[in-house]
C-alpha cells in the first residue's frame, strides 16, 4: 500500500461532469486502484488532502472558498491538473463575468421568477462570491491541463497511464477537444 | 529552369509573383493560418503564418517567394510561437467552444488542436462584447472575433458590397457593419453571400443551421486542419 500513488480530486466552480467522465473508465478502475490510492476526493469523503502526488481539479474559481481548496490541493500535490473546460478558462460558470455580481444575484434571489421569501443569502459561513470567475492557473502554478466539458474517460486512462508508467503526459489528436 | 526555394529542407517550385504562402500550399505544404484565404488579398494580420526565411521571421502569407530562400516551417521553435499567438487570441475574445455553435467546424479551435494548445496560459481578459442577432438569417457574436477581415474582403472583393469594416485601434478594435443603426439588420447583407460563410471561427453564423450535423461528425473531429486546409485549397485551385 505504501508504495501507492496518492491521488486528491475535486470539484470547484464545476458541475461534477469530469469526475463523472473520470468514472467512465469504467473496469479499467480495478486496474487503477492497483497503483493508486484516493486522497482527498468526493469519492472518499475525506475532507483534507496531505502528502498527495497527483491532484486533479475540476471547476475555475467562483468563491473564496475555492480559492482556499485550490492553494490547499498545490501546497499538498506534487503534480496538479487543470481538468476540463472550466479550470482551465472558467468555462460555462464564466459566463457570468459580462454580468454584475449584484444584478446575478437580484436575478438569482429577489427579481427573478418564482422567488418566495426575497433575500440575498448573507450568513457568514457561505463562501463569498469573487467579482469574476477565473481559470485557475490564474491562482496557482497548474503542471498539466487536461482540455474538454468534459474530458473523455480516455483521456484520464492515457494522462494517469501515462504518468503511472513514468512517462511524460501526452494526448493524441483525437482525445484533444476544448467541447 | 523554374524556380525555387527550400521549405524545411525540401524543394519548392514557385512562379514569379507568388506568395510563400502561395507556393507552399501549391506544393502540398501546410503552414497554419486564420487570416489569409486564396482567393483575397492577403492582410498578414494574424501571424500564425510565420516562417523563418533566411534566419528571419515573415508572415508567409505577404513574402513574396524569392531564388534560393531557405524557409523553416515546420519546426518546435515556430510551433511554439504559433501557439502563444493562438492562446493570445483565445484570451483576448470570449472563446466558450461547449457552448459554441461552431465547435468542431472552427478553424480558430482546429489551428489550436494541430498545435496541441492545452491550456490558455496567459490571463483570461474576459471583455464585455455584444451579440448581434437583429438580422433574420445572419448572426454577429462579437465575443469570438478575431479581426482577420475575412468577412470584410469577401464583402468588397466577391459580393460587391461594403457590409463589415475594423474599426478602432488596440484593445478597442472592433468589427462594425455599415448601417446607421450599426445593426446587421439594417446593412445589405444576405444569407448567400461569401461573407457571411467565410468567418474562421464562430462569430458569423447562419441562423438555423446550428446542430444539423452533431458534435463529433463536425470537420475536425477527426481530421486536422493541415489535411482539410490543403483539401480544400487545392480544389480550389482546380476550379
Amino acid at each position: 500500500m505504501a508504495n501507492k500513488i496518492r491521488v486528491a480530486t475535486t470539484s470547484l466552480a464545476g458541475c461534477f461532469g469530469c469526475h463523472m467522465s473520470f468514472l467512465d473508465i469504467d473496469e479499467r478502475m480495478l486496474q487503477l486502484v492497483e497503483h493508486v490510492e484516493f486522497d482527498r476526493s468526493p469519492i472518499t469523503d475525506i475532507e483534507h488532502c496531505t502528502n498527495c502526488d497527483i491532484g486533479l481539479i475540476e471547476g475555475g474559481v467562483c468563491n473564496s472558498e475555492n480559492v482556499h481548496v485550490l492553494r490547499e490541493f498545490r501546497k499538498n500535490c506534487k503534480i496538479l491538473v487543470a481538468v476540463g473546460a472550466c479550470a482551465i478558462n472558467g468555462g460555462l460558470p464564466a459566463m457570468r463575468n459580462f454580468i454584475p455580481l449584484e444584478e446575478c444575484l437580484n436575478e438569482a434571489y429577489l427579481d427573478g421568477i418564482g422567488v418566495e421569501n426575497p433575500q440575498i443569502p448573507s450568513d457568514p459561513e457561505l463562501p463569498l462570491l469573487l467579482d469574476k470567475v477565473r481559470p485557475i492557473h490564474e491562482v496557482v502554478k497548474i503542471d498539466y491541463f487536461l482540455p474538454g466539458c468534459p474530458p473523455s474517460a480516455d483521456v484520464f486512462w492515457k494522462f494517469l497511464t501515462d504518468l503511472i508508467e513514468g512517462r511524460e503526459p501526452a494526448l493524441p489528436y483525437d482525445l484533444v477537444h476544448y467541447d | 529552369m523554374s524556380k525555387s526555394i527550400t521549405i524545411d529542407g525540401n524543394t519548392v517550385p514557385f512562379e514569379e509573383g507568388q506568395t510563400i504562402m502561395e507556393a507552399a500550399t501549391a506544393a502540398g505544404v501546410y503552414i497554419p493560418h486564420l487570416c489569409h484565404h486564396l482567393e483575397f488579398a492577403p492582410h498578414g494580420s494574424c501571424k500564425l503564418c510565420n516562417v523563418k526565411v533566411n534566419g528571419r521571421v515573415c508572415s508567409a502569407c505577404t513574402f513574396p517567394a524569392m531564388e534560393g530562400q531557405e524557409v523553416l516551417n515546420n519546426t518546435q521553435e515556430l510551433t511554439d510561437d504559433r501557439q502563444k499567438i493562438t492562446q493570445m487570441l483565445f484570451v483576448e475574445g470570449n472563446h466558450f467552444c461547449p457552448s459554441c455553435e461552431k465547435t468542431g467546424n472552427c478553424q480558430l479551435q482546429a489551428v489550436a488542436y494541430h498545435l496541441n494548445m492545452l491550456d490558455d496560459h496567459y490571463p483570461l481578459f474576459f471583455p464585455t462584447r455584444k451579440v448581434d442577432a437583429s438580422h433574420a438569417e445572419v448572426m454577429i457574436d462579437h465575443n469570438r472575433c478575431i479581426f482577420c477581415t475575412l468577412c470584410v474582403r469577401a464583402s468588397q472583393q466577391k459580393d460587391g458590397k461594403d457590409v463589415f469594416a475594423i474599426s478602432g485601434r488596440g484593445l478597442k478594435k472592433h468589427l462594425i457593419v455599415n448601417a446607421q443603426s450599426g445593426l446587421l439588420k439594417d446593412t445589405d447583407i444576405e444569407a448567400t453571400d461569401q461573407a457571411a460563410h467565410i468567418c474562421p471561427t464562430g462569430a458569423i453564423l447562419i441562423k438555423h443551421t446550428a446542430y444539423q450535423v452533431p458534435i463529433g461528425e463536425r470537420i475536425y473531429d477527426h481530421k486536422q486542419i493541415d489535411q482539410v486546409s490543403l483539401e480544400k485549397e487545392h480544389d480550389q485551385h482546380g476550379k
